[in-house]
């Protein structure tokens, strides 16, 4: 059950209970579940092609094949896919260190992602971004950010761009729990509530900044609860349950679309593996991941929710997951075939005109 | 052609491409000032009143006041620059790049080139710049040797009303982010400046003054106590030949590089800190592609490696005079003769 930060505005499980004379299943919050077979499973190919890309790009990474360093997204797809299952091509967002999952979900190409990646011409950055700048303007991915709480003051940009010309868009930025400390994030919520923009601050709680621990950061312990001093607005879902997060980005984006103004999202979620890939996570339990991996999977929970609902089948979903198994098998066949970028591609694209 | 103020000249610029571009926004502090007061609004027009008169003609939809949140203003101005717009957003003071400087510097700045390529970013960021109002040490710096050494951004200058409009309207109209540089001693400065639109392409200096003897590079105010010098000096009968760089990202190279090949002599006169600055970068330039025209050494005359005192007596110690520049002059030359 979805809980309420003061002064909770957004309720996903309150509002969706005056829908319950609806017809359709119910999921366990109570609430209608609002979408059709085909967005069930295009949100089933989605979290899956997130959690096989992290799992093959540790693999890689471990290789040696992928240069620098990867935040891998793997535990959290339900987020990403939650918020951007509610969006449209023009409608925008702004990502973290951790992008891959937010990439995916909004659209970008994977097979360009991984080339990326591998640091190849035909990346989606041309090579030059790599995991922590993975961006396509033109799916609305307006980048994975290397900067801690870079993102939100890019989204009310957006947002501003989307009020300004009047393009019905709403802009969507994703940071965490560790980000949700920066003066810039305080900004960010400040002007959008000051401008009214159609601007949405998802925050993913995974329980940790780096090495550090989300309860000993997060002073008030309470990311959305914050959102009401900036008179934002706010809703915490659990982020295990695709359903909750999709519910609660439903309602914002409603809102947000209808000229409602901004709001907040807390999903409270976890990280199958560490801050970055490599990193040996001296700071978790012994048995936390594995743990985790058994009782907190979002892939899990929802598999076990549409089949146990009737809506898809078991088959159904395995076959999509087996597709994605090969896609990104795909990916990574044509990341190690592709070309590295000419040397004279250092000095390109710094200005459009110098 | 009417004799106009900086302020008048920015200004029309400012409404000119408001006018031509509804694209063009303005964002920042007190732009217009007076939200959420019990007087009216457009109280302010900016500190300075550059943009005072603009909400009236264009409203609060394209004149946006802000809180005081440089983070967010900048941040939004790049968003906004990224997805559409073409955001003209006011620092009010530049020593506030530190308040902001991620968004400038790690976010506008790098789109384009980590992307690959696929971004624009049509960004303009006025900024207050200069000492000489014992405004003290965080409201008096000259902070473009910063922003000139982003790869990503382009960085204006201007020394004159003229320049300013033409410069202006350019940076508006231009895709890549730039950081506009107003110096707060010269608002009220006058020189003619036409009527309709124009624009000053990037990258081209103004050769403010013929001579032989000594190329002066100078920008901003200093351009203006330069030719003080020049003056002074031909009475010695020293030509000064004065360089104005009008933007400091593109730098006019070949300007400055042809002029010494003449002149065989050069002092750059810059206000802000000496170290890893414009000056330096100039003097560097010279020593690196001119050293076999050169008779005598580089001279640079900037501020001293000091913040920007309060006290009257001692600020006006630390901006570089004519009297300071005359002397690096004959210096130069003197030198070898």
């Amino acid at each position: 059950m979805p809980t309420l930060s003061e002064p909770g505005l957004l309720s996903a499980a309150g509002s969706a209970m005056l829908r319950q004379s609806r017809r359709g299943p119910t999921n366990e919050g109570g609430y209608v579940v609002q979408l059709n077979r085909e967005a069930l499973i295009q949100a089933w190919r989605a979290m899956t092609t997130i959690r096989h890309f992290e799992e093959r790009v540790q693999d890689e990474f471990s290789k040696g094949g992928i240069p620098g360093f990867v935040h891998l997204y793997a535990g959290q797809e339900a987020s990403a896919v939650g918020i951007c299952t509610e969006l449209g091509p023009k409608d925008t967002i702004a990502s973290t260190h951790r992008g891959h999952g937010h990439s995916i979900a909004k659209g970008c190409d994977v097979t360009a992602m991984m080339a990326e990646l591998f640091g190849k011409q035909d990346g989606l950055c041309a090579g030059k971004g790599g995991s922590m700048h993975i961006a396509d303007l033109d799916q609305g991915m307006l980048g994975a950010n290397g900067i801690v709480g870079g993102g939100p003051p890019l989204v009310v940009g957006a947002a501003l761009t989307a009020k300004t010309l009047g393009t019905g868009t709403v802009a969507v930025s994703f940071t965490g729990d560790g980000g949700s400390n920066q003066g810039t994030v305080f900004e960010a919520m400040n002007l959008a509530v000051v401008l009214q923009l159609p601007a949405i601050f998802v925050f993913e709680n995974n329980g940790y900044g780096e090495y550090t621990g989300a309860s000993y950061a997060v002073g008030s312990h309470d990311i959305a609860g914050r959102a009401g001093g900036f008179g934002l607005p706010a809703v915490k879902v659990s982020g295990d349950d695709f359903f909750a997060v999709h519910e609660a980005a439903r309602e914002a984006v409603e809102r947000a679309r209808t000229g409602g103004g901004p709001s907040v999202i807390e999903v409270d979620t976890c990280r199958f593996y560490g801050h970055h890939s490599g990193d040996a996570q001296l700071y978790r339990g012994k048995d936390e991941v594995k743990g985790l991996r058994e009782e907190r999977d979002c892939l899990k929970h929802f598999r076990r929710r549409v089949t146990e609902a009737g809506l898809l089948e078991h088959a159904e979903l395995d076959a999509v997951e087996a597709d994605v198994a090969a896609l990104i098998e795909r990916s990574v066949a044509a990341a190690r075939a592709a070309a590295l970028p000419p040397p004279e591609a250092l000095l390109t694209d710094v200005y459009v005109s110098y | 052609m009417t004799v106009k103020t900086i302020r008048q000249a920015l200004h029309e610029a400012l409404e000119q491409e408001m006018r031509r571009d509804p694209r063009v926004v303005v964002i920042g502090e007190d732009v217009a000032g007076g939200a959420g007061t019990g007087g009216g609004v457009d109280a302010a027009g900016g500190v300075l009143g550059v943009t005072k008169g603009l909400i009236k003609e264009f409203g609060a939809a394209r004149v946006i006041d802000t809180p005081i949140t440089e983070s967010a203003i900048m941040g939004a101005a790049a968003g906004a620059a990224m997805t559409g717009l073409r955001p003209v957003a006011e620092l009010m003071f530049s020593d506030f790049l530190g308040v902001c400087f991620d968004q400038i510097f790690n976010q506008a700045a790098k789109f384009r080139y980590m992307f690959g390529g696929k971004a624009r970013t049509p960004l303009v960021i006025r900024t207050m710049i200069g000492a000489g109002r014992s405004a003290a040490a965080q409201h008096s710096q000259s902070p473009y040797g910063i922003f000139t050494s982003v790869p990503g951004l382009k960085v204006v200058v201007p020394s004159n009303a003229y320049d300013a409009k033409g410069l202006l309207i350019q940076a508006i109209r231009d895709d890549d982010p730039v950081i506009f540089c107003e110096h707060k001693l010269m608002y009220d400065l006058k020189t003619e400046v036409p009527d309709e639109a124009y624009v000053i392409p990037f990258g081209e200096a103004n050769v403010v003054r013929d001579g032989d003897d000594v190329t002066v590079v100078a920008l901003a105010r200093m351009v203006h106590y330069a030719a003080e010098a020049a003056e002074t000096l031909a009475a010695e009968g020293i030509e000064c030949e004065i360089i104005d760089p009008r933007t400091t990202s593109p730098l006019d190279e070949d300007t400055i590089l042809e002029s010494v090949e003449r002149t065989g002599r050069l002092v750059v006169v810059d206000e802000a800190t000496p170290r890893c600055s414009m000056a330096t970068d100039i003097a560097a330039l010279v020593a690196d592609r001119a050293f076999q025209f050169l008779k005598a050494p580089v001279r640079r005359v900037t501020a001293p490696h000091t913040p920007v005192p309060f006290a009257p007596s001692l600020e006006k110690l630390y901006i570089p005079d004519p009297d300071r520049i005359a002397a690096a002059v004959r210096a130069v030359y003197g030198y070898g003769r």
